[in-house]
């Protein structure tokens, strides 16, 4: 979902630099406020584990491949101000060092996978954990809040298209949902993976989420 | 601590070495939509920058496998390099914040 230059006008990709430019200065801030010491290595480690596990594109219907995005992840694990700044590191190395995704569209993409991904998918965590409760609850909240941020990122994705005249947005509202609807699977099985895994072995890294 | 970081980055760094060579090359969601709905050309020779290590592939290294893995040993050590120092900066810029608050 990294969009690469050319895909946005203008209009569109500066209004987004600015709203997520103004996020990252929030989130910095938050976090600044309230980061402990047993944070500061789990930021390194969940940022370089993201952007190793979105290099692992997995094959999904019809010719096309799908890949982790880890935004509920590491809102799960540190915070959503501090998932936003986690996604930010990711799409800006892969933008500026390996040509993943724009410079112009930057913004857009921290948008999409840094606001919406992290933050507005922490969320849905959060309110699915007040629904449904029980032993296995973290997972299965974890779970659906990890498939609903790909979904809503890519329908943001789909209505920044539109707007920049790319795509009439019918067009591309449907296809982008439905592929990113089975991405979206493979998304909340990696999440639960990784959350099951750190329980086991480390289950008071669960415990660190802030802000 | 040390145990933390070592463990968690070892598992990173695996991670982008030895699986990366085996993801899917077919195109991802959005590039598939770009071409089934046919504007993928909107993006044809509109990349503002010439990035130094284009599509996770190390330039100059000949074995394509070989390329691949190390592109994504070195991104992998320079994201935990950035998340982590900045962890580090906004940790050093708060003590004053802490006293500032309760000083209130």
């Amino acid at each position: 979902m990294h969009i690469p230059d050319g895909f946005l006008d203008t209009k569109t990709w500066l209004a987004l630099t600015a709203v997520s430019g103004t996020a990252i200065a929030v989130s910095l801030k938050q976090t600044g406020k309230t980061l402990g010491e047993k944070q500061i290595p789990m930021m390194g480690i969940t940022a370089a584990f993201i952007f190793a596990a979105q290099m692992l594109n997995f094959p999904v219907a019809g010719g096309t491949s799908g890949h982790f995005m880890g935004g509920v992840l590491a809102a799960i694990l540190l915070g959503p101000f501090t998932g936003i700044l986690i996604m930010t590191t990711v799409l800006i190395i892969q933008c500026l060092i390996f040509q993943d995704g724009g410079v112009t569209a930057l913004g857009a993409s921290i948008f999409n996978m840094g606001i919406i991904g992290a933050f507005v998918g922490y969320y849905i965590y959060v309110i699915l954990n007040k629904i449904i409760k029980g032993s296995k609850s973290i997972f299965i909240n974890a779970f659906i809040a990890s498939w609903m941020s790909i979904i809503l990122a890519a329908a943001a994705c789909s209505v920044e298209l539109s707007i920049s005249g790319t795509v009439p947005l019918k067009t591309s509202l449907i296809a982008m949902t439905g592929v990113h609807a089975i991405i979206g699977i493979g998304e909340g099985l990696i999440t639960i993976a990784v959350l099951s895994f750190i329980k086991k072995v480390r289950p008071d890294l669960l415990e660190l989420r802030h802000g | 601590m040390k145990k933390l970081i070592i463990t968690g980055l070892f598992i990173a760094v695996a991670i982008a070495v030895f699986l990366s060579p085996l993801a899917s090359s077919h195109p991802d969601g959005l590039e598939k939509v770009a071409e089934d709905k046919n504007f993928l050309q909107a993006a044809e020779e509109k990349e503002i920058i010439k990035a130094p290590v284009p599509d996770y592939s190390m330039p100059g290294i000949k074995n394509e496998t070989a390329a691949g893995s190390v592109a994504g040993l070195v991104g992998t050590i320079i994201v935990f390099c950035i998340a982590y120092g900045t962890g580090l900066f906004l940790k050093k810029k708060a003590p004053s914040k802490v006293k500032r608050q309760t000083s209130k």
